[in-house]
């Protein structure tokens, strides 16, 4: 596992492709992986960190550097799939999100666009990298599709949910959200708490649905690819191309469905009962 | 699955990826759609006013033809009454100067015809007198009876 060479039965590698690359901070300075096993919440999933950041970078670099070229008159074909992402994500967003806010459209762009890269890393062979880091640069753990990791994926959704609940109170006032999350769906003072535990429960599951939903399909998907190439080496495609075809579907439409409900979310934060 | 730090991370990214997403990346890609939707709008209304003027100057074109039409037809009447009044005139003229011609051809008969009368009766007379002459033969002279035989040739 931790070292090259060694190999691995059914499990061992299963568990190796599943472990993310950690690092925390201990009394003598950072310290990786194993010896990073008690230190609990402040153990960071440095490949989770280092793909995600790098995916974002790439997708903001190439939408920006179109962005700078971008020409009024005809444009190229590159200029043309960009402007038919942010289009169609402004357009979607149009639909659902009824009033004047700058932030969401280019928001759901960017969850859509990021997530998407995001799944995308799952279609790559899923020992190639890892492989590569650990005989060349001798890291031992690494996890390239970060959407596959629940931190990532909550990540995302608590700054969503943290917009909901920003906008809520913007919206409609701190008595407003209060009196949105006590008088509904029964508008009687008797039955507040029961209000209360219902909207609670219907806020939390918010952020919380929305992280599972990507984790949970990512993960599968990318169990399936681990569980496919167990098998003897000349038989894998049989299996592998048929699901990575399949899986280009559900790349596509977790972002969606990501960005879809972000904006849905923050429409109804917007909306005053 | 265990919750950890990395979330954070990714919120932090997260928001620092939207902040720019939203300051540099939205705007010129949403001026340049905009400008584009607007050029391609101005162009349509451009094709349509260009569509119309056709359309009118077609109309045009049309009115000013038949106009031409008309025209040219008035003039080929106006053509054809003048000829035939020129030939109306030719046919007065010719007809007087045929009269005229006619005329003056019977005038000249006429004088032919009294000249040949007058030569006809003097030489009548003259036959009369030789004749006269001879059955009378000497006693008739001439010279004396020269005015009985001019109150005869007047009076034949």
């Amino acid at each position: 596992m931790a070292t090259t060479g060694e190999v691995l039965n059914a499990s061992e590698y299963i568990q190796h492709h599943l472990t993310n690359a950690k690092m925390c901070s201990t009394d003598g300075g950072v310290a990786f992986n194993n010896a990073c096993q008690d230190a609990g919440f402040w153990t960071w999933h440095i490949d989770s960190l280092l793909f995600s950041a790098g995916l974002g970078v790439l997708f903001l670099w190439l939408f920006y550097k179109t962005g700078q070229k971008a020409t009024t008159g005809v444009p190229g074909k590159f200029q043309c799939f960009i402007e038919m992402c942010v289009e169609g994500v402004d357009k979607i967003a149009k639909d659902s999100f009824h009033g004047r806010n700058v932030v969401i459209a280019p928001l759901a762009l960017t969850i859509f666009v990021w997530v998407f890269l995001m799944n995308f890393m799952d279609l790559i062979p899923i020992d190639f990298i890892p492989e590569a880091a650990n005989r060349f640069l001798g890291v031992p753990y690494l996890k390239i599709v970060p959407t596959t990791d629940l931190n990532v994926t909550l990540g995302l959704s608590l700054s969503v949910f943290a917009l909901i609940v920003f906008y809520s109170i913007k919206v409609k006032g701190i008595g407003g959200f209060v009196k949105e999350l006590t008088m509904q769906p029964f508008n009687h003072w008797a039955l507040i708490p029961v209000n209360f535990i219902l909207e609670t429960v219907t806020l939390i599951a918010k952020p919380i649905s929305l992280a599972l939903r990507l984790f949970g399909n990512l993960y599968a998907g990318e169990l399936i690819f681990i569980l496919i190439a167990l098998m003897p080496w000349w038989a894998q495609f049989a299996l592998s191309v048929p699901w990575a075809i399949f899986h280009i579907l559900i790349i596509v439409l977790q972002a969606f469905i990501f960005m879809m409900l972000t904006i849905v979310y923050l429409s109804m934060a917007h909306e005053d009962h | 699955m265990n919750i950890n730090a990395t979330l954070l991370g990714q919120a932090i990214s997260f928001a620092l990826f939207v902040w720019f997403c939203i300051k540099f990346v939205w705007p010129p890609l949403m001026n340049a759609i905009e400008e584009r939707q607007k050029k391609i709008a101005d162009g349509l209304a451009d094709a349509g006013r260009a569509a119309k003027d056709l359309e009118l100057a077609q109309a045009k074109a049309t009115e000013q033809l038949k106009e031409a039409k008309v025209t040219a037809n008035e003039i080929i009447e106006q053509a054809n009454k003048r000829k035939s009044q020129i030939v109306e005139e030719a046919k007065a003229e010719a007809e007087t100067e045929r009269a005229k011609i006619l005329a003056q051809g019977k005038a000249e008969i006429e004088n032919e015809r009294n000249r040949v009368k007058d030569d006809l009766r003097k030489q009548v007379a003259v036959l009369a007198i030789i004749g006269a002459e001879k059955i009378l033969e000497r006693s008739i002279d001439p010279a004396i009876h020269n005015d009985i035989v001019n109150k005869l040739v007047a009076e034949i």
